[in-house]
């Protein structure tokens, strides 16, 4: 019944596009799952505007990583007809929204990182990439802005949004690494100065997170053993089930148009 | 669900070609800093803004409607306060 899995041949810049694609896909659909269910309506619209943000640049990036394959798939059948194990987003953005500090705390994390990325790789020799950069830095400038509020609010609001914000915080570390993790395949990208090497990246993000984290009076985790695993496919429970939702549609109905 | 401690804000925008801040709605927020970004979340999502004002409802001094009579009926009879009594020439065109 369901419509089969395409093959990507991941050419080391097909990959690339598709790990900062995957990526904005799957928090933006993280986030669009708060939609009527936010604390309070005007929450409701931030959310669902950073997650249209987030879907923008997904299909930008999707439709290079298509271009660049040059072969029968397009921004569609990227997002729709891959597999779980084909998916390449980082493990921190397909966890649970859980409470709304857990949803935050996740946007803080991965926007304070995003806003160092997206500002550097608009010096990228790649066009395309620099384009898309120069477009998704100020998205990813404001979703920094706006969760860091919401951080020092929910660590100095009550002892109860104090307690939800530091066991997001404690939940969602380990997953912190892999933003900075290299393989073979973007370190020829890295030395060919189409991609950013995210190592560099590491010390800003962290006097930054350490920053909010001080005014907002919660504690970072000392412990520095990470996950990792999203970036070649091998993903938490979760990812599964946010794919069977997203993907439901074209996986029955191939080809569906309204 | 906005808590009854959760304040309540206008908002007032000014467009691309407009010279003043104009009235479009209101939104809770806990205080200033979010009520600026719920604003810019909501009332300026298809480019209709520049320039955002929010003003705490509490601070807004409202004429009462009960009133309207006596605040403004008394300008009604008044029609030679309207500049329909002066010709104007045609080079100075729109005023």
């Amino acid at each position: 019944m369901a419509t089969a899995s395409i093959q990507v041949a991941e050419t080391p810049l097909v990959l690339y596009a598709l790990r900062r694609a995957d990526d904005a896909l799957i928090l933006g659909h993280r986030l669009s799952e708060w939609c009527g269910h936010a604390p309070m309506l005007e929450e409701d619209m931030a959310l669902a505007n950073m997650g249209l943000d987030l879907l923008g640049q997904a299909r930008e990036l999707y439709a290079y990583a298509a271009r660049v394959e040059g072969r029968d798939n397009d921004e569609d059948k990227l997002a729709y007809l891959r597999d779980v194990r084909q998916y390449r987003n980082l493990l921190l953005l397909e966890q649970p929204n859980g409470d709304f500090a857990h949803t935050m705390v996740r946007q803080f994390f991965y926007a304070g990182f995003a806003d160092l990325y997206w500002r550097a790789m608009m010096k990228s020799g790649d066009a395309t990439l620099a384009a898309i950069a120069a477009k998704s830095e100020k998205e990813s400038a404001y979703h920094l802005r706006h969760s860091s509020e919401w951080i020092v609010r929910l660590g100095e609001g009550t002892a109860e949004s104090h307690a939800r914000a530091q066991a997001a915080i404690d939940d969602l570390w380990a997953f912190t690494g892999e933003m900075f993790e290299v393989d073979d395949s973007e370190r020829a990208l890295i030395d060919a100065v189409i991609a950013v090497d995210p190592a560099g990246l590491r010390a800003p993000w962290f006097g930054m997170i350490s920053d909010v984290a001080s005014e907002a009076t919660l504690t970072l985790p000392k412990s520095d053993w990470m996950q990792q695993g999203g970036r070649s496919g091998r993903h938490s429970e979760h990812l599964g089930h946010l794919l069977s939702e997203l993907q439901s549609m074209q996986r029955t109905f191939p080809g569906a148009t309204w | 669900m906005a808590t009854p401690n959760t304040p309540l804000w206008e908002v007032f925008i000014r467009s691309r070609n407009g010279l003043a801040h104009k009235h479009v709605g209101s939104l809770h927020a806990t205080d200033a800093t979010l009520a600026l970004q719920a604003a810019r979340d909501i009332y300026t999502r298809r480019g209709e803004g520049l320039s955002i004002w929010v003003v705490p409802s509490s601070a807004i001094t409202a004429s009462d409607p009960a009133e309207k009579g006596m605040m403004f009926e008394p300008a009604e009879s008044k029609i030679y306060r309207h500049p329909t009594f002066y010709d104007v020439p045609d080079e100075v065109g729109h005023m």
